[in-house]
């Protein structure tokens, strides 16, 4: 551990404003680093040794050992997606990447027990004063292991499980191990393929039958590091009748070099349990963010994705929900924000595959200056099914004359009584409405925040009280400075 | 599949490539056009389904063996589909193709000759107007996956007809054009040239037909239209293919400024068929519909690919394509809408209904959107649903049986399209037509 003094970046966004009016995304809160001294570093690149290192450090047992080394020839055997993704993924060098650094594996119960430099990173980011407000259980992840994990003593004694991935795996397999890599298959796509392989930290929970959580779960994902890669894992279990919110944030300093997130999230709602889960992706704009994530909904029961990305420089995530049990539901919430040097290509992928399922997606996104932001989308019904319904809106707003935006649904319906429709919009704010604003005294600069907050503003309403405090000011902030 | 007896060497064949590109010795430009295609079709890979223009197309199964040109029909089969290619009453010509040969040529007015209207056989063109041809034929690239079949198109590129409207000519008539297939297991590569002048009005009715119901051939026909300046041009395409065709058709449009252009493209036949339909707006002021409409039954899979490309702004797109589905049926609809960074002010839109008929039957919907600029309008939806049964319910209570009830409201579900052919004669062809595809079925 370090007791080298704290490293602060310059505050980027105030330095940036001169050249480019828009790049103010807010990540003064994030943009800072300590120089630390891990104990446990599994070096640059990626190999074999990589894979055996992160294995016994973490001293897991045999199958998970294999299950990695499977994992990471699928990773070297799969081609990138570029043929119908973009040629930026082309970028990421592999070779130059730190895919495992921590000061230990083991996270600290209470804050006082937590390093100072990891103390205070975490404090900067208002953590724990949450923990304390509205959250029922917290994990913090520092790079690759959770510094900290506590979960209210009411909760626990319900009977929830609230661990990260290595311990999960280790005290609770008879749980976990069932549902592991199910959702997402290892091979499902090259970097859950590179999850698999080296994943470390993220949230395995596990929610009794019945057991209602009455305030949110949270992990926060803090990458401190240049040159690092972060692959947490999460699984979460509703057992029958079960109910959790869980809600995820993550930041990292602004280097200028290139990071990388690639985390898997699988989510198994079993009959009747609601899982919903929450995102505020805020990294700095030189991490690729490339993350599976999917839930599995049983018979009577509910997943719902509320994601919002405004954050890194390519996110490409698609959160899907995979409905197969009769009356499952499943609906995806999508706020992107796209700014300069930034592209967010998201969307939501439903897997109709049982009867009288319903599913919705709302994505909405706004590009900023030469931002650009995409929406892929998949639905699928097949052929043996009846009764199933999907409602699909995206609608994306266009700030600058030179922003971008593309969508690509991807449709398929068969079967009988199914039904679908699916409607998309692109439009920019209308002279009308900034005039009108402006009439009543409000500056260009705030007329158009309001007009942007005002199109997001129905899915804002969707995220929990602090959190959709914190979206407003995020756009507000991204939105300085884009006209005029 | 193997070759049937009646073709017996294939399109494939080089040496029958190179001896039918010999003809056109005296064109040379038109024989170097036809090796070069011959030639990227040779060094094309046929599309696989991990192609993203060829998603959730049946790629597995695109063959282009067994099948050849044949040789032209008798004057008595010629007589016979001549009569029955009188389909539109009121045309200002008539051309009739059979097998890839030009049957009937079109007898213009002396008032159309007189203000140089060009409506003639592509053959005749080639020999006859080297310049015009160089200008405009094959001058668009293809965007949406069907190269190598533009390369067949072209290397085999004989049949077909070009139509030039002249600067200020309106004509009110439709000029028609009747493609068909008689031989089994025949190739034919029907083209069609359209030069649209400044101010000019054009109308044109193309109907792709077959002599016989189950008739098996491989159609791969192309349409070139150039709407000049304040033209208007309006086009119906009949794609009605025997059962056993695969048909590709691929479609390209340019439209200059204030253009006005308007398409149908109907789907009957064919036991696959795939169109590609691109327009490019080169002008401000152009106004652009594109229309589709199909009824699918049994086995059958068409696959439409449009592509709407905004390259000036202030300019208006709008497509519309409607798929009743019957049986094991299958339609794809992946349609983009791509505006360039500098059109602002642009309007475009494009709507996919699909109507499952059949459990069976699968709709697919591929609805994109690529935009550059900022200030524009840009919409697109896509539904894939059954018949109301709120509908259904009030015909049943006033007697009217179920199946004759879903018939009338598939077609009621239709003719939003056909409204849009804009002529009464061609209309009910072609509501006939589809009529027809709910009593096979």
């Amino acid at each position: 551990m370090s007791d080298v003094t704290a490293t602060e970046s310059l505050p980027a966004p105030i330095a940036d404003t001169v050249d480019n009016p828009v790049s103010g995304i807010d990540q003064t809160a994030g943009n800072f680093s300590y120089k630390m001294d891990y104990e446990f570093d599994a070096g640059t690149g990626l190999s074999e040794k990589t894979v055996r290192y992160i294995s016994s450090v973490k001293k897991e047992a045999p199958w998970i050992l294999e299950f990695r080394l499977n994992a990471l020839k699928q990773f070297l055997a799969k081609p990138m997606p570029t043929h119908w993704a973009t040629k930026d993924l082309e970028n990421i060098n592999f070779d130059k990447i730190r895919y495992y650094l921590s000061s230990g594996q083991k996270p600290k119960r209470t804050w006082e027990e937590v390093p100072d430099d990891i103390k205070k990173t975490f404090e900067r980011l208002g953590v724990p004063e949450h923990e304390r407000k509205f959250l029922a259980g917290v994990e913090a992840q520092f790079d690759s292991e959770a510094a900290y994990s506590n979960i209210k003593d009411i909760v626990s004694k319900q009977g929830v499980i609230f661990v990260n991935s290595t311990e999960g795996l280790r005290e609770h397999p008879e749980l976990f191990r069932k549902f592991f890599g199910k959702v997402i298959p290892t091979g499902d796509n090259k970097f859950s393929a590179l999850n698999s392989a080296v994943f470390s930290g993220g949230s395995f929970i596990y929610v009794p039958k019945g057991v209602k959580v009455a305030q949110p779960l949270q992990a926060y994902f803090r990458i401190n590091a240049e040159n690092f890669g972060q692959f947490e894992r999460t699984l979460i279990i509703a057992d029958e009748g079960a109910e959790v919110t869980y809600m995820e944030g993550c930041t990292a300093p602004k280097f200028s070099t290139s990071t990388l997130h690639s985390a898997v999230v699988e989510l198994v709602a079993l009959k009747g349990a609601k899982i919903q889960y929450i995102t505020v992706q805020n990294w700095s704009a030189n991490v690729f963010n490339l993350v599976t994530k999917r839930g599995v909904a049983e018979e009577d029961a509910e997943v719902r994705w509320i994601d919002c990305n405004i954050g890194s420089r390519l996110t490409m995530k698609y959160p899907g929900v995979v409905l197969r049990g009769k009356r499952a539901r499943g609906e995806v919430l999508s706020i992107a924000l796209a700014n300069d040097g930034q592209h967010q290509d998201t969307g939501a992928k439903m897997i109709h595959a049982a009867d009288d399922t319903t599913s919705n997606i709302i994505a909405k996104s706004i590009s900023v200056g030469e931002g650009r932001s995409t929406y892929r989308g998949l639905v699928h019904i097949p052929k043996t099914l009846a009764n199933c319904r999907n409602n699909t809106e995206c609608d994306a707003l266009l700030i600058n004359e030179h922003s971008r935006t593309d969508t690509y649904p991807a449709i398929s319906v068969r079967g009988r009584k199914n039904s679908v429709q699916h409607e998309a919009s692109v439009s920019k704010v209308s002279a009308e409405q900034i005039f009108y604003m402006m009439q009543r005294g409000l500056s260009e600069g705030e007329a158009m925040s309001l007009a942007v907050n005002g199109f997001v503003n129905d899915l804002v309403k969707e995220f929990p009280m602090e959190y959709s405090v914190e979206l407003k000011r995020l756009i507000e902030l991204q939105m300085e400075g884009s006209v005029g | 599949m193997s070759a049937v007896a009646s073709v017996p060497a294939g399109v494939l064949d080089v040496a029958l490539q190179s001896a039918e590109t010999a003809a056109f010795r005296a064109q040379d430009w038109f024989a170097v056009l036809r090796q070069q295609g011959w030639h990227a079709f040779q060094s094309l890979p046929m599309p696989t389904r991990d192609n993203e223009k060829w998603r959730f197309s049946d790629a597995r199964t695109l063959s282009l063996d067994g099948y050849a040109p044949a040789p032209a029909p008798t004057p008595a089969q010629a007589a016979d589909l001549i009569a029955r290619s009188r389909l539109i009453s009121d045309a200002a010509g008539l051309i009739v193709h059979v097998d890839g040969h030009c049957v009937l040529k079109p007898t213009l007015s002396a008032e159309l000759v007189a203000q140089g209207v060009v409506f003639e056989s592509l053959e005749d063109a080639v020999r006859a107007r080297p310049a015009l041809l160089q200008e405009h034929l094959l001058k668009h690239p293809v965007l949406l996956g069907g190269d190598k079949f533009a390369a067949l198109h072209r290397a085999w590129l004989r049949a077909g007809y070009v139509l030039h409207v002249p600067k200020g000519v309106e004509v009110k008539q439709p000029f028609v054009s009747v493609t068909w297939t008689l031989t089994d297991g025949v190739a034919v590569f029907p083209h069609a040239l359209i030069i649209a002048g400044e101010r000019a009005t054009a109308d044109i009715h193309d109907f792709h037909l077959s002599a016989k119901a189950d008739q098996r051939a491989l159609a791969i026909s192309a349409v070139d239209i150039h709407a000049g300046t304040g033209s208007q041009v309006r086009r119906l395409a009949v794609q009605a293919w025997g059962s056993a065709t695969q048909s590709f058709q691929i479609d390209n449009t340019c439209g200059g400024r204030d253009a006005v252009i308007s398409s149908v493209n109907a789907a009957v036949g064919s036991r696959r068929a795939r169109l590609e339909n691109t327009v490019r707006i080169d002008g401000p002021g152009a106004d652009v519909s594109l229309y589709g409409i199909s009824v699918a039954s049994g086995e059958q899979e068409f696959d439409q690919r449009t592509l709407q490309v905004h390259a000036a702004g202030h300019a208006k797109s709008d497509l519309l394509f409607k798929n009743a589905l019957l049986g094991k049926a299958r339609t794809i609809f992946s349609g983009l809408i791509k505006v360039a960074p500098d059109a602002q002010r642009t309007d475009a839109y494009q709507t996919n209904r699909n109507l499952l008929l059949s459990p069976d039957a699968e709709a697919d919907s591929l609805p994109g959107l690529e935009i550059e600029a900022n200030d524009v309008k840009c919409s697109h939806g896509a539904t894939t649903g059954q018949i109301d049964p709120a509908e259904l319910f009030y015909l049943r209570a006033r007697g009217i049986p179920l199946a004759v009830a879903q018939e009338l409201l598939a077609q009621g579900f239709l003719e939003e399209v056909l409204a849009k052919v804009g002529h009464e004669e061609a209309a009910a062809a072609v509501r006939e037509m589809l009529r027809l595809k709910f009593h096979q079925a």
